[in-house]
């Protein structure tokens, strides 16, 4: 198989050597008679199936590429990085041991943990609070990859992170917990600390939807 | 005389009516159409509810439905146009830069004058015309009044006090003249094989048959001219690929100092426009309100079968086959619009004048040898 230097080099030796347009192929009007077919034939195409669609007819075959975003929800790839959940424990208290490799990691310094011990000695410590400013984070992943215990993911399926104000940005331990368990325009409760205690009386939310399957319906 | 008067003003009312909503329609076909031939859905959600008072829940449904397909976006536009700030440069004439959106819209509006719209109606003993002014030079009252159409581009560059805007005028000034004396030039073929300048004459010379079977429209006359017109009418309206005066995303235009609903006289314009040339192409090589064989007292088809037809359905049949033809042209205008790129100006000046206009010359040359020596 040729270099993709040589494919290059071919491909300007053949501009320099292009066929020369015939008088009829001059006159545009065939390229132009093509064009018209080929967008009239969108055209029929999609009114017919449009038309058929309103009245129940041909369901499954698309009309239009459009995904009506609100109120539709594109598909998710299964890699795709998504807003930040801290993973829980079956009691509701986070897995997270308060280990700190996140937000040594983390290029953009948006992790915030305040650490504190675990009444349970095999499991040492636990974080008193951990924030994210969204406001400042990259969505790199690497909080996720360097994390030892699966306690931090990627994979809530959200995307539509909207806010008024930098505050709005900022998840607080809360919200990580139990994604889309705060309302819109609630202000964030910065640097929380709750006891165990307190994390499973958290009002917990569904694990988000396995990776790939598409979003969870929005509030 | 007065009565004459009264059927004159409902006549002229009526085709501005059709003129003005075909032309404000346009903005749906635009958005629809476009979306249909690009594999999208255009536009689908611009609607609003009416309180209790003025109808409610069962009128709120057929809003619904109509914001659903996209209507009310026009309707939306034109709020939004009214009620934006009305915008005049410091260094612009405050007189003339409001004179010129009126100036363009008029003229585009009042060619409508000449075109016959359908058969004359017979009425309570009485002959109405359906065309507004039965000018018996009237192709060229069209073709002039879509001429001057241009002062009113040439003024609103002229007195915008933007440097860019002017030239965006010039460029139009240019390629009107490039393009007007091919789209003249090209329609004499068909004065020639017809033999008048009456529009509505030239509609009922288009009513007969060709070997018997062929209605004989004047695309079979003059299939060149035809050729030749619609590419200078598209120029005409200075829509894509010949937009060359707006040129919206990067040569800046002739309205780029236009506001409000002053601007959108001007996008009112290019639509008029487009209906209008849809029409005369519809008059000039389609047969105007013409249908294959239907003679005023019903159809008389080749194969020998006849079937009668009162005068009343005639004459709708007729508006009918018009609206039809003309709707067809604007929907072909606008595939047009959407499938070709736009000219390098060069192109177009070499296009206007070195294809278009000699190519007319010739088409005059040979339709009239073949006119003398049919006729001897």
């Amino acid at each position: 198989m040729a270099s993709l230097s040589e494919q290059l080099l071919h491909r300007i030796r053949d501009a320099h050597t292009r066929r020369r347009l015939t008088w009829w192929e001059r006159t545009y009007l065939p390229a132009i008679a093509q064009g018209l077919w080929i967008t009239s034939a969108h055209f029929w195409r999609n009114l017919a199936l449009h038309l058929a669609h309103r009245v129940g007819l041909f369901r499954h075959v698309p009309a239009s590429v459009t995904i009506q975003y609100p109120d539709q929800l594109r598909k998710t790839e299964p890699r795709l990085r998504t807003r930040h959940r801290l993973t829980k424990r079956a009691d509701g208290t986070p897995r997270c041991v308060a280990c700190m490799m996140c937000e040594t990691v983390c290029p953009a310094r948006c992790i915030y943990i305040v650490a504190g011990e675990h009444p349970d000695p095999n499991v040492e410590k636990v974080p008193k609070s951990f924030d994210i400013d969204l406001g400042k984070c990259v969505y790199c992943g690497y909080c996720v990859e360097a994390c030892p215990e699966d306690a931090i993911r990627m994979d809530t399926q959200r995307h539509d992170i909207a806010a008024y104000s930098r505050d709005g940005m900022w998840l607080d331990m809360k919200e990580l917990l139990n994604p889309g368990s705060k309302k819109f325009g609630e202000p964030p409760e910065k640097f929380v600390q709750l006891s165990l205690e307190e994390f499973r009386q958290l009002p917990q939310t569904p694990d988000p939807p396995p990776p790939g399957s598409g979003l969870p319906q929005t509030p | 005389m007065l009565i004459d008067l009264w059927i004159k003003c409902i006549v002229s009312l009526l085709v501005l009516f059709g003129v003005l909503n075909f032309a404000g329609m346009q903005t749906w076909l635009e958005r629809k159409q476009s979306a249909l031939m690009q594999d999208r859905i255009g536009a689908n959600r611009a609607y609003f509810t009416v309180p209790w008072w003025l109808g409610g829940a069962p009128v709120n449904v057929v809003l619904r439905k109509l914001g659903g397909l996209g209507i009310l976006n026009a309707l939306a536009d034109v709020l939004k146009l009214i009620s934006k700030e009305d915008f005049i440069p410091a260094q612009g004439d405050r007189f003339l830069h409001t004179l010129a959106p009126f100036l363009a819209v008029f003229f585009a509006v009042i060619a409508f004058a000449a075109i016959p719209v359908g058969p004359p109606i017979e009425l309570f003993g009485r002959v109405i015309p359906l065309q507004v002014a039965n000018v018996n030079a009237g192709l060229l009252f069209a073709l002039a009044l879509a001429s001057i159409g241009v002062y009113g581009v040439i003024l609103a560059g002229m007195v915008s006090g933007n440097n860019l805007a002017t030239l965006g005028g010039l460029r139009a000034a240019s390629q009107m003249l490039a393009y007007e004396i091919a789209l003249g030039v090209s329609l004499i073929g068909t004065v020639v094989c017809f033999g008048t300048l009456d529009l509505s004459v030239i509609v009922e010379k288009q009513g007969g048959l060709l070997f018997g079977w062929l209605p004989a429209w004047g695309i079979l006359f003059q299939p060149v001219g035809c050729l030749i017109f619609m590419t200078a009418a598209l120029a005409e309206t200075k829509r894509v690929p010949f937009d060359l005066p707006e040129g919206e995303p990067e040569i800046i235009g002739y309205f780029t100092e236009y506001s409000g609903m002053k601007f959108g006289a001007f996008f009112l314009t290019d639509f008029v426009e487009v209906v209008l040339v849809a029409a005369l192409t519809t008059t000039l090589f389609f047969g105007g309100w013409q249908t294959p064989y239907l003679a005023p007292d019903g159809f008389h088809f080749p194969w020998g079968a006849f079937a009668p037809v009162s005068h009343l359905a005639y004459v709708g049949w007729g508006l009918f086959s018009f609206t039809l033809k003309v709707l067809f042209f604007i929907w072909f205008f606008m595939l047009i619009r959407w499938t070709l790129p736009r000219f390098r100006y060069d192109q177009l000046m070499h296009l206007g004048w070195k294809v278009l206009f000699p190519l007319s010359l010739l088409n005059i040359a040979i339709t009239s040898l073949v006119v003398v020596a049919l006729h001897g």
